[in-house]
């Protein structure tokens, strides 16, 4: 066993393959970037192909190689299913699979699994119970979880290779080009399959509304992809927008918004051209409203907002209160809608999103991130993967890259949650570092880490309640009581990765 | 001063979450419900909830304040745990008579002799929701030592009127004005109604501004979200604020010289003024602003 720098036991063989995580920008370093084979298309040549199965046969699919697939579908994908359910039934096994990420739409992917089809996994997050047979041990090796940040850098630098990208799009013409704003299907920003598009050594681009040459705006060119193929349906649009809440009036989201919103305007980042990136959720959209009345009173504008982008951002942009949109992933149709009208709402792939191998990625230019978590520790490390019973059920996301590249990294969450603290002294699985954290924003009021010297004597007279975070872990457990721990397996069903590819955390079997 | 009593927030007694995130949101008393909030195969539960609520959390100087049933249905059962839970104020649904008063404060009393505890600790309050009880309002204010407020229920009010609420408030006018003529002639506080569309928040201030007009202490809510909202209309203005700390100033130099009328730019400065003053800086420094 190996500790890393946030106390995590690595065990000997993962440590000396991946590296233990030792701080957050110690294992940034020069290096090779990957290449690919690539297989020239001649004139004349046609790339549309009549189905997913003669895709499989056209691109030499065999045993053991690498596919992936794209999240920007969320709930409501239907190619990975589609195109596993066809590999199935030709017999190939031993795949791994690099979705950049995988939804509770993704069970069948339990059966691949069990049938030997699927062999390997990575991805950002498991949910529900795809999660939870991976956690039952389904699987003879880890799973191995990566940021999105860490996922781009990952296939940069060659540690996953994709034999094939099967990728779906919203539009596409007969010779590839693909966007995710046109079409039956839209999702908006394709910025997680860019980057397979580059890399991978086949592209199948999987497509439900075949466009005339050609088909712009091109988020997807032709020169990256090998083949074509037109389906009835590539996704449900309500599963795409699924989870993507309106404005909550839920009292205490709205409290922890408030809170929130305070911290932002009164700290120094917010003047004229600063940016922020928020998630998904209540009260993270809250946030957002907050801020919006606040940049409104005191005639501030942002030069940019950031990240999986929702409405609120948008309506944002319509309003003239920022100048530019950066999307790498849409979260609702308006969102997506937006990408494709508004040229200030600009696209970008994952690896400029995020990866910290790239030259320089957009959230290093972040004035503010405000990231969820479902355990945060007296140390400030996140949990975003793990439930309190050990059992994988979130996702990696943009946590660990925005928080440790943004100037002031905001995390919020109610202290309990049910009858499950939020604040404990160790998270369940490290996913984020503390020292990457800022802030914690609860319903009791703010915590800052004591890292940030400057922030505490910048909040020193704030009228916003402040609080330790020993005290909020206190106030969380006199209402919860000291939760017991978890009775783990001996199996590692799970690898952590931090964004630079070394093991924060392992997660076993429960 | 007397207690704030600008927000009564009620809160469900059968829901846990609830009981748990009370305090949370800054409303003065909480008024835990056990009446028409809890159906009536949750009585007992949501009575041991509330029991469990006021014996775990901490509701820090907030006033805790529930809704009891009527005394042949549970209320006798509310009123022993809830005493024991310690409970502030027992508030009494839909008053009728004093009668009704010296039942409840009977069974209070008894409750509280038999667990020696000092007779008179737990306070009590009415609610008020009928034409009955408005006309019987002077006397229900007196009917026990124990009383701290009256409060106006103006949804079975309207309907025993044979009207429903309007946006302005016409049909409350009596009402209002002689529950608060009751309160202030028994030295007791005066809640006003609930205002039930959450998501009207003009309409609550339209309303807020006008009990405060009225002179009522506060008003009853039923979300969290309108209590800032009562709150900033409670708030007293800048102008007010200076106009106080002029007038206690002016107080302080009289005494200090030992001279007795004083007037501030030209206007006597009287005892009610001075009284006035205070009550606007108590409200000022419980809004959280500068008063120096």
């Amino acid at each position: 066993m190996t500790i890393n720098q946030v106390g995590r036991d690595i065990p000997d063989q993962y440590a000396s393959q991946y590296g233990v995580y030792a701080g957050e920008l110690t294992n940034i370093k020069d290096y090779q970037r990957a290449t690919k084979k690539v297989h020239p298309v001649k004139p004349r040549d046609s790339k549309l192909l009549a189905s997913i199965h003669d895709a499989i046969i056209q691109t030499g699919l065999k045993d053991g190689m690498t596919i992936s697939f794209h999240h920007h579908f969320r709930e409501g994908d239907y190619i990975m299913n589609m195109v596993l359910a066809e590999i199935a039934k030709m017999g190939i096994k031993d795949l791994a699979i690099a979705p950049s990420s995988i939804a509770n739409v993704h069970e069948p992917l339990i059966d691949y699994i069990k049938q030997g089809v699927v062999t390997h996994v990575t991805s950002s997050g498991l949910r529900d119970k795809v999660g939870a047979a991976i956690s039952e041990g389904i699987l003879a090796d880890p799973v191995i979880i990566r940021s999105h940040g860490g996922r781009a850098r990952a296939i940069e630098r060659g540690d996953i290779h994709i034999d094939v990208a099967f990728l779906g799009a919203p539009s596409a013409d007969e010779y590839g080009n693909a966007n995710g704003v046109k079409g039956k299907t839209t999702c908006g920003s394709l910025g997680y399959a860019m980057v397979d598009a580059q890399y991978a050594d086949q592209v199948v681009i999987i497509t439900d509304s075949l466009m005339p040459y050609p088909n712009t705006p091109i988020s997807i060119p032709q020169t990256l992809v090998d083949y074509v193929v037109e389906v009835d349906a590539i996704g449900d649009p309500e599963g795409i927008a699924k989870g993507a809440t309106r404005f909550t009036k839920n009292p205490k989201e709205l409290l922890i918004a408030e809170y929130a919103a305070k911290m932002i305007t009164e700290s120094t980042y917010f003047k004229d051209g600063f940016s922020f990136q928020t998630g998904t959720g209540g009260a993270a959209l809250a946030v957002t409203r907050f801020l919006k009345q606040a940049m409104i009173d005191q005639n501030i504008k942002a030069s940019f907002v950031l990240g999986g982008i929702t409405n609120a951002m948008a309506e944002l942009l319509e309003d003239g209160l920022v100048e530019k949109v950066i999307d790498v992933q849409d979260f609702d149709h308006p969102s997506a809608i937006s990408l494709g009208k508004n040229s200030e709402h600009y696209e970008i792939d994952a690896a400029m999103y995020a990866s910290p191998l790239s030259k320089g990625s957009v959230i290093n230019q972040l004035d503010i991130a405000i990231l969820s978590a479902l355990e945060i520790d007296t140390q400030f490390n996140v949990n975003v993967i793990t439930g309190s019973d050990g059992v994988l059920r979130g996702a990696s996301g943009g946590h660990s890259d925005t928080s440790t590249a943004c100037k002031m990294s905001m995390v919020i969450a109610p202290i309990v949650r049910g009858r499950i603290p939020t604040i404990v002294d160790q998270v369940t699985t490290v996913v984020t570092p503390g020292s990457s954290i800022d802030v914690v924003v609860t319903e009791l009021g703010i915590a800052i880490n004591p890292l940030r010297t400057d922030l505490i004597a910048a909040f020193k007279d704030s009228k916003i309640p402040q609080l330790t975070i020993e005290a909020l872990k206190e106030k969380a457990y006199a209402i919860t009581g000291e939760p017991a721990p978890i009775k783990y397996g001996d199996w590692l069903v799970a690898l952590i990765e931090y964004r630079d590819g070394t093991l924060i955390d392992v997660v076993k079997n429960v | 001063m007397d207690r704030l009593r600008r927000t009564m927030m009620f809160v469900p007694g059968a829901n846990p979450a609830m009981l748990r995130d009370a305090i949370l949101y800054g409303a003065d008393s909480i008024m835990f419900d056990l009446e028409d909030a809890v159906s009536m195969k949750e009585k007992d539960s949501a009575r041991l909830l509330v029991y469990s609520a006021l014996k775990t959390f901490d509701y820090q100087s907030v006033e805790t304040v529930v809704r009891i049933n009527e005394l042949s249905s549970g209320g006798r059962q509310d009123i022993e745990a809830m005493i024991l839970g310690g409970i502030n104020v027992i508030r009494l649904p839909k008053t009728e008579t004093a009668d009704d008063i010296r039942a409840v404060d009977a069974a209070i009393e008894s409750v509280e002799s038999h667990y020696q505890i000092p007779v008179g600790t737990t306070k009590m309050m009415a609610a008020i929701e009928s034409a009955e009880g408005v006309l019987n309002a002077r006397e229900i204010a007196i009917a026990s030592n124990r009383m701290i407020g009256i409060a106006l229920g103006a949804e079975d009010y309207v309907t025993s009127q044979k009207t429903r609420r309007y946006p302005d408030g016409q049909e409350l006018f009596f009402a209002r004005n002689y529950i608060l003529h009751a309160a202030r002639a028994a030295g007791i506080a005066a809640i006003d109604t609930v205002y039930s569309d959450v998501d009207n928040e003009d309409g609550l201030r339209q309303e807020a501004s006008l009990i405060k007009q009225l002179g009522f202490d506060g008003k009853s809510v039923i979300n969290p979200r309108q209590i800032p909202i009562i709150n900033a209309i409670y708030a007293p203005t800048q102008a007010e604020i200076q106009n106080a700390k002029e007038v206690l100033a002016a107080i302080e130099e009289a005494e200090s010289k030992g001279s007795g009328v004083i007037a501030i730019n030209g206007k006597m400065v009287d005892k009610p003024i001075v009284e006035r003053a205070y009550r606007v800086l108590a409200m000022a420094k419980a809004a959280n602003m500068e008063v120096k």
